[in-house]
């Protein structure tokens, strides 16, 4: 059944949107859309890391992300403001990757497979990877879903309650980290804080509890990457943004049907 | 019975100290009011308290099991989080719909309960925080400038609502409050905090320390005057009398 790359790429893209969509609720609620920009954009220096050093894709990117994410929460609230810190380290981290990736002669033919990700390109041992990541995240948020709301919310008063914050947030960089180095495969380094985002601001409209939103968050992520592939194949458009597009498509939906029903 | 007692409390925010050897106390069914300027440390005194910072010299005695009830200061909630009233209290630990409307009625807003936390107004927010802070009976509520936001009536209202919630629950109430004639007309102790206890005592004797007027001015004391005047022969609280005061605090470190 999985001898077909399509079949791959259709499963590949449900299980990256599965974990994505939960997780970009989060970076919603907390405001860190930037911060998903910064790690993602990082992962293409993870690439080009893992090549030179002929190490894992997946590790490479995973190690760079997390590093990439450790480093901006040690600069956090120290000297610049956030968003600006975040817009350096973001464009920053994308301008390394593609200097450092220069070097390497092969990854120069095949950038853009990075950029933009191909989901096409989708094999047995990714789809394993894909579907393990997503369902570590999956598992790490219901697990500390209590915990975490609580910090999104406010520190102190989730400290008050007993919940550490800081873990909390560490458990959250993981499985941003996790999310990148799986998805950088299908969507590329530009396009992933995409599906964080968008299938959490498709959801919003429709939800009135942050489960519900987790939930249909998972559920669009997964139902665009269908969509997308979908599109892809009968337009004969690039993969990666035609899933980003379908998940738009969401999101106009969503808020048409939220103002419809409120009349 | 004593419900938390610090000694030596000292907290640094990077270079800065933000307490500084801070010998607090309070005690079951007290309460006691913190004032001080901006950047006097109150705020961070009451997140140490409740266990928000942990980096911290000196110690902290809680009695055993203490459960307290907490309403910080500011609460941002983002627009895109979709979070009924109801869920909101439930976080983290669950309890019943019952409880939850006792909860609620108790703050007169049983009919919060199924709104949207961002739909809130200001004193509906705050009622909600503090429905939440009494959840599980605490024997110790901590208000963190409990009237943020609130324009002066709203204010007025809901330090008579504190006044109710206390009375019905009979716990300890610790806040940090700006606005000095409800802190001296309803506390049995006041403490002037200046990055160090500048004095603490009643409020007559913290009202007439040197160092309080020198950090809030006289004017405070026709408020207090005033209330003296009206409220001298029905007050029931215990007082402490006698207020030690730092000899060395000139108010303005």
């Amino acid at each position: 059944m999985f001898d077909d790359f399509l079949v791959r790429a259709i499963f590949a893209g449900i299980g990256a949107g599965l974990g994505a969509g939960p997780l970009g609720c989060f970076i919603v609620w907390r405001r860190m859309a930037y911060f998903g920009d910064a790690t993602a954009h990082a992962a293409i220096l993870g690439v080009a890391l893992s090549l030179g050093f002929g190490v894992s894709i997946f590790i490479g990117t995973l190690g760079v992300a997390i590093a990439m994410a450790m480093i901006l929460v040690r600069f956090e609230g120290r000297g610049l403001a956030m968003d600006t810190l975040l817009g350096v380290f973001a464009h920053g981290g994308l301008a390394v990757g593609l200097v450092v990736a220069s070097f390497n002669s092969d990854l120069r033919l095949d950038l853009s497979a990075y950029l933009f990700g191909d989901i096409l390109a989708v094999g047995r041992v990714d789809l394993l990877v894909i579907w393990g990541g997503s369902l570590l995240v999956i598992g790490l948020l219901c697990w500390r879903w209590n915990a975490l709301l609580m910090s999104t919310l406010n520190v102190d008063l989730a400290a008050s309650a007993g919940a550490r914050p800081r873990l909390e947030k560490q458990i959250l960089t993981l499985c941003l980290a996790v999310v990148v180095a799986v998805s950088i495969k299908i969507l590329g380094a530009l396009l992933i804080g995409a599906m964080l985002i968008i299938p959490a601001a498709a959801a919003r409209p429709m939800a009135r509890s942050p489960e519900v939103m987790a939930l249909l968050a998972a559920v669009i992520g997964a139902g665009a990457s269908l969509l997308g592939l979908y599109g892809a194949h009968q337009f004969d458009t690039p993969a990666g943004p035609s899933i980003v597009c379908a998940a738009l498509g969401f999101v106009v939906a969503s808020s048409v049907m939220a103002r419809i029903t409120r009349g | 019975m004593r419900l938390i007692t610090t000694n030596k409390l000292t907290v640094q925010h990077g270079r800065q100290t933000a307490l500084h050897s801070v010998d607090f106390h309070i005690d079951s069914k007290e309460i006691v009011t913190v004032v001080g300027p901006n950047g006097s440390g109150k705020s961070t005194l009451m997140r140490t308290l409740v266990g928000a910072i942990d980096d911290y010299a000196g110690s902290i005695e809680r009695k055993a099991r203490l459960s307290i009830g907490y309403v910080p200061q500011k609460l941002d909630i983002d627009r895109n989080l979709p979070l009924t009233v109801e869920r909101f209290l439930r976080l983290p630990h669950r309890y019943s719909r019952a409880e939850i409307d006792a909860s609620l009625a108790q703050v007169n807003g049983a009919d919060l309960r199924d709104k949207q936390m961002i739909a809130l107004s200001g004193g509906q927010f705050r009622r909600a925080l503090l429905a939440r802070a009494i959840l599980g009976r605490p024997e110790l509520l901590i208000l963190d400038e409990p009237t943020t936001g609130l324009d002066q009536s709203g204010s007025a209202n809901f330090y008579k609502l504190i006044e109710e919630v206390r009375h019905a629950m009979g716990c300890a109430v610790l806040m940090v409050s700006h606005e000095l004639h409800v802190v001296m007309a309803a506390s049995d102790r006041v403490i002037c905090l200046n990055g160090h206890v500048c004095c603490h005592g009643t409020p007559e004797v913290v009202a007439n320390a040197p160092q309080y007027q020198a950090l809030f001015g006289t004017g405070s004391m026709g408020a207090l005057a005033l209330y003296r005047h009206e409220h001298d022969h029905s007050h029931d609280h215990p007082h402490i009398h006698g207020a030690e005061c730092d000899a060395k605090c000139d108010g303005t470190s």
